[in-house]
């Protein structure tokens, strides 16, 4: 009986695989073949396969510093937005206080608006305060839209974690920063990781305000990406190469982050 | 209880400053915009809610709100379920674990264009995988051509992308329930539904809150996708509200009345994730037994 239902389990997640990882594969397979024969032959795996996409890619200064651009934004965003987010989850989750609820889901609130019309006063916003075409401008815009989200995740964790423990560790004589940051933090690990997931996935895949409030200096990929669409028609290939190359930043940062999403409480002192 | 304490303020001070940077000068810009007629940047005129009256009586819209809600509604219908599921079938330990992780996540790291661009061709007949199993095995597959094919594409495509997010959040979660409740329950004997009905659900409660509110408003503004897949076409079929409204702002230089539609757009969804955020705290609580923190 349980063998039966480990195998159905087995079998569903295969299934979800393959049907997670089809697109992918047509998306690498598109990379390295190309654009005429990606437009007139149907193939399931590269015949005549050419890395030149790949080489536009590397060899373009616009190109490859779209990447760079890209990840040093993404990273001041993550940090901060963590950084900012561990003290006021704690808050939320463990005081009552003057306006508290509103106040949490105000910041989720920012996350609903439509951006079309709102990238033109940020625009003004960023040019007024002489911020245009910097990564910090676009780490900051991005925070509008990490942060609540962090809270929110953290906060969510941190409410399934007893009360009991902080005021243990409080009688043990720990001061807030001492048992915060050596007993609250590693018990919810599960959640500072996905937290660090998200937010570096958002900012990263995030194009209408990183391309509204850069121009050159910083870029971002995703901005560049835009430029394979133009007159003569779509840059297939070079779009599907650009494409396979974005996910590998995101892929390291789950693979350092796996532990901490895997083991979470369970490994904690309790 | 949670005890009373003011001093908290000073930690989610960080918070509130980050956020409201970015966040109230651009929303009391919009709100100026959506008085006013901008005829040039020197001229404008203040016109009061006639903007809002426009808005209000507008057809398309109206029709791009339902189409909306549908959408936005399958979306949990699918994804919720599904994500929970998956995070129950990916397995905890060992090599497989971190396999299955980052495969699970790859479709999130995508950048947006890019997966309404690989649909695009994935999804073709003649030289798309998808498009040409569904033509082999006698379907008469057309996104392009057939409104129920781009509605269930774009549907598709969205479950692809973002069930992940669903299945992640859950994962996590699952993973901080500590082992003592499962020993609890195996000695109570406990069949795998009541494990799942009693112990996991409930744990869960804190993550499906935000998975549901975030798939929910991010389902809502879908743009990117749509728009590269099918271009809200055939038709209609696939004019979701983001769409419509940057049609308005983008394609008319209608700042105003685009302004105004913004913020009736940012309210609805407002409405809407205040309503089902009480209502699942109130399912939330409701199941808790008594005494039981």
């Amino acid at each position: 009986m349980n063998e039966r239902r480990l195998k159905k389990r087995t079998l569903f997640l295969v299934l979800y695989l393959v049907f997670a990882i089809l697109p992918v594969y047509w998306m690498v397979n598109m990379s390295f073949r190309t654009n005429e024969d990606i437009l007139s032959t149907f193939s399931l795996w590269p015949q005549n396969a050419t890395l030149d996409h790949y080489k536009t890619i590397f060899t373009d200064v616009s190109w490859y510093s779209g990447y760079i651009n890209s990840m040093i934004y993404v990273a001041i965003n993550t940090v901060i937005s963590l950084v900012v987010a561990l003290p006021a989850a704690y808050a939320f989750s463990r005081y009552s206080f003057l306006g508290d609820k509103h106040v949490f889901f105000w910041l989720l609130t920012n996350r609903m608006t439509p951006p079309a019309v709102f990238l033109l006063p940020f625009f003004q916003l960023y040019t007024t305060l002489g911020l245009m075409d910097t990564h910090i401008a676009v780490a900051l815009a991005h925070l509008l839209f990490n942060v609540p989200l962090a809270v929110w995740i953290l906060e969510g964790f941190m409410s399934g974690i007893p009360r009991e423990i902080d005021e243990t560790a409080y009688i043990d004589g720990y001061s807030f920063p001492r048992f915060f940051l050596t007993i609250f933090i590693p018990l919810i690990k599960a959640g500072v990781g996905v937290a660090a997931f998200f937010c570096f996935m958002f900012s990263w895949v995030e194009l209408l305000m990183a391309r509204t409030l850069t121009s050159v200096n910083a870029k971002p990929i995703v901005a560049t990406m835009t430029r394979t669409v133009s007159a003569s028609g779509m840059d297939w290939g070079v779009l599907a190469a650009a494409g396979v190359l974005t996910i590998v930043p995101g892929a390291i940062v789950i693979w350092f982050v796996r532990n901490y999403i895997a083991k979470g409480f369970a490994m904690g002192r309790v | 209880m949670k005890p009373v304490n003011q001093k908290a303020w000073l930690l989610i001070l960080p918070v509130i400053l980050c956020v409201a940077f970015s966040a109230i000068l651009p929303l009391m810009t919009v709100v100026n915009y959506s008085v006013q007629d901008i005829i040039s940047p020197e001229r404008r005129v203040f016109v009061g809610t006639e903007w809002f009256k426009a808005v209000m009586r507008d057809d398309d819209l109206q029709g791009a709100l339902l189409r909306q809600m549908g959408f936005s509604l399958s979306v949990l219908l699918v994804e919720i379920p599904l994500g929970i599921a998956l995070a129950l079938a990916m397995p905890a330990k060992g090599w497989q674990s971190s396999a299955v992780l980052v495969t699970v996540a790859i479709s999130l790291l995508i950048p947006w264009n890019v997966v309404g661009t690989i649909w695009q061709i994935y999804g073709r007949t003649d030289i798309g995988l998808m498009g040409a199993a569904l033509a082999a095995m006698g379907f008469d597959y057309s996104y392009t051509g057939n409104a129920t094919d781009a509605w269930l594409t774009v549907l598709v495509m969205d479950v692809w992308h973002w069930t992940p997010l669903v299945a992640l959040l859950c994962f996590a979660g699952l993973r901080a329930i500590p082992d003592a409740y499962y020993q609890a329950a195996s000695i109570d004997g406990a069949s795998k539904f009541a494990v799942f009905r009693f112990i996991q659900l409930p744990k869960l409660r804190g993550v499906l809150m935000i998975a549901v509110l975030l798939r929910f408003m991010d389902s809502f503004m879908i743009y990117t996708e749509p728009f590269v897949l099918t271009g809200g076409g055939p038709g209609n079929a696939t004019t979701f509200l983001s769409q419509y409204l940057t049609q308005k702002a983008v394609g008319q230089f209608d700042l105003g009345p685009a302004a105004a539609f913004s913020l009736i757009y940012f309210l609805i969804i407002l409405l809407l994730c205040f309503i089902l955020y009480n209502w699942m705290q109130r399912v939330g609580t409701a199941n808790k037994e008594p005494g039981h923190e």
